[in-house]
């Protein structure tokens, strides 16, 4: 009985709160928008009974999934996200694998400082993070005013409202979630295995490819997806460093909610974008489950 | 022997100056005379003074505070059972599904859930405000403090558990007895997880809320929508340095946690 008990409340709370949403998101998708309270048809009537149910259910269509298809702004929403994602990813890796290396290298009276430090931005507020830089990349920036200083530009950059910017930002507040799991990864690695590949012959460079970036694998991937997935859906950083050519999903799920109020077209978005989002999370559960097996 | 070389340095030193930096420069102008952000006027800590004037980031802070606190505290109890759940609770109908409703809100992304939930709120008809902004948080914070605390009870001895049990104590006693205080660490860094994810919340907080509870996040959000301004800025100071002594000593108490354990182990092992 106790057991029952400590099962299903920690169960419902979920099925309520988290299940049931997404099947009234799928079945909103399917509605059409209205002008009334709740802005969507058809609503579910019981009180007409069986017919009322079937009334309800012959009124639901996949009108608003063409929609999305028909109007190009949608799905250029979700390549450019795909591609800010991508590219974000690729430019968090590229900086932040030196810097997990450098932790994982570091004396280990430095690590768990170093550690702190990293760990550190977590805790402090995401918006922020992603604010500190408005007052930097802005034309007045500090930035701007720090390169005409250097006279190396005689006109400020525009670099705040672009697609550069949203860049910087991704990179800067995703950083952590990259260097915490590849650290993990190169602060396991034995560097016995480095020593011998150089004793075969290997130069340090060849040894650095051949030996640590493949051990590190999971560490990476496992890092790439903590950032890819969730910037996919970002909204935070396109809307304030991003300009009017940002487009990103998020960003335009969260207007078509609250500046148009198209619910039904708005739930579509979410659909899609879950739909987008199976495969990346599928693969990185994978990776998970592959690391805690080699790990026993 | 492990190579520290000039690379490593570097790129640890450009590291932490670009995550270090910018939150630098915005506590540095925060204390700036004029109101032109980029311009230096010299040293003033108006900007506090006005920030403390204005009362709808007061209401704003004291919302954020009461929705952080009851949601950070309902879901640690609720993420610590379903942490217990999933690693002690055997096969039961419906576990793949229930660790899949504890994963997938990691990874979901907030405009999704927000959505969800608000559509949830609006069929039910409940009318948004701060109790449906805490569902919410939650709701999504219970994932979070459910992994954190059953990373701990994967990696503890479970013959302590039946010890207790064989010794005449019910289930409940064990667990409050035995398992609770040897994983209260993880507990309480559950709890502090789900605070700061809920301080700092905005997305969700925005769809789930209604007139009446707006929350710091959402004030900020709307005022740097218009550019940057200095009272942002002693804000973030503020919350910047919360944080950094909130983190400091967190650590500097484990610290001296883990130091006192070891000196009980040795004098156990002596007697």
């Amino acid at each position: 009985m106790r057991r029952f008990t400590l099962i299903s409340v920690p169960y419902i709370w979920l099925l309520a709160l988290f299940l049931i949403p997404f099947v009234i998101v799928f079945k909103i998708a399917l509605s059409d928008a209205a002008i009334a309270r709740p802005p969507y048809l058809p609503l579910l009537e019981f009180s007409e009974g069986w017919a009322g149910i079937k009334a309800f259910f012959s009124e639901l269509d996949f009108e608003n999934f063409v929609w999305l298809t028909e109007d190009d702004l949608y799905w250029k929403a979700y390549l450019s996200s795909l591609k800010i994602a991508l590219v974000s990813t690729l430019f968090t890796l590229l900086i932040g694998y030196p810097i997990a290396y450098g932790m994982a290298r570091a004396p280990n009276e430095w690590r768990p400082t170093l550690l702190m430090l990293m760990i550190l931005p977590f805790w402090t507020s995401f918006l922020i993070r992603v604010y500190a830089w408005m007052g930097i990349l802005s034309t007045e920036g500090l930035l701007n005013q720090l390169l005409m200083g250097l006279g190396l530009i005689t006109e400020p950059l525009m670099i705040l409202n672009t697609n550069v910017a949203v860049y910087i930002g991704i990179v800067y507040t995703y950083l952590p979630f990259l260097v915490l799991p590849v650290y993990a990864a190169l602060e396991k690695l034995d560097d016995s295995l480095l020593e011998a590949a150089e004793d075969l012959g290997c130069s340090r460079f060849s040894a650095f490819w051949l030996v640590t970036v493949p051990l590190s694998r999971s560490g990476i991937l496992a890092g790439c997806f903590l950032v890819f997935i969730p910037v996919l859906g970002e909204f935070v950083i396109p809307s304030l460093l991003g300009g009017s050519g940002t487009l990103m999903i998020g960003k335009v799920l969260f207007e078509e909610f609250f500046s148009n109020r198209d619910w039904p077209v708005a739930s579509a978005v979410a659909v899609i974008l879950l739909l987008i989002l199976i495969v990346p999370i599928v693969l990185f559960q994978m990776n998970q489950q592959k690391q805690q097996e080699a790990g026993k | 022997m492990r190579r520290f070389s000039w690379f490593n340095a570097t790129s640890l030193t450009l590291g932490f100056a670009f995550l270090y930096l910018p939150m630098v420069i915005l506590v540095i102008y925060s204390f700036n005379e004029s109101r032109l952000v980029t311009v230096w006027a010299g040293f003033s800590t108006k900007w506090y003074g006005e920030l403390f004037q204005n009362k709808d980031f007061l209401n704003a802070a004291w919302v954020t505070l009461k929705v952080a606190f009851f949601s950070s505290c309902l879901a640690t109890v609720l993420g610590t059972m379903a942490a217990y759940v999933l690693v002690r609770g055997g096969r039961f109908r419906g576990r793949t599904l229930f660790s899949g409703m504890i994963y997938a809100p990691l990874v979901m992304p907030e405009v999704i859930t927000g959505l969800s939930l608000l559509l949830l709120f609006i069929g039910i008809g409940l009318d948004r405000g701060i109790l449906t902004v805490v569902l919410a948080h939650t709701t999504f914070a219970m994932c979070y403090v459910s992994v954190v605390v059953s990373s701990r009870l994967v990696s503890f001895d479970q013959s302590l558990e039946e010890a207790a049990l064989d010794l005449g104590c019910s289930p409940f006693e064990a667990f409050r007895l035995v398992t609770l205080p040897i994983i209260a660490p993880s507990v309480i860094s559950g709890w502090l997880l789900a605070f700061t994810l809920s301080l700092d919340d905005l997305v969700i907080a925005s769809f789930t809320t209604g007139p009446g509870a707006t929350t710091l996040p959402i004030k900020v959000y709307s005022a740097v929508r218009l550019g940057v301004s200095p009272e942002i800025n002693a804000l973030s100071t503020i919350l910047i340095a919360l944080v950094t002594v909130g983190v400091i000593t967190a650590s500097l108490i484990s610290k001296r946690a883990a130091v006192a354990q070891a000196r009980d182990e040795r004098a156990a092992l002596q007697q």
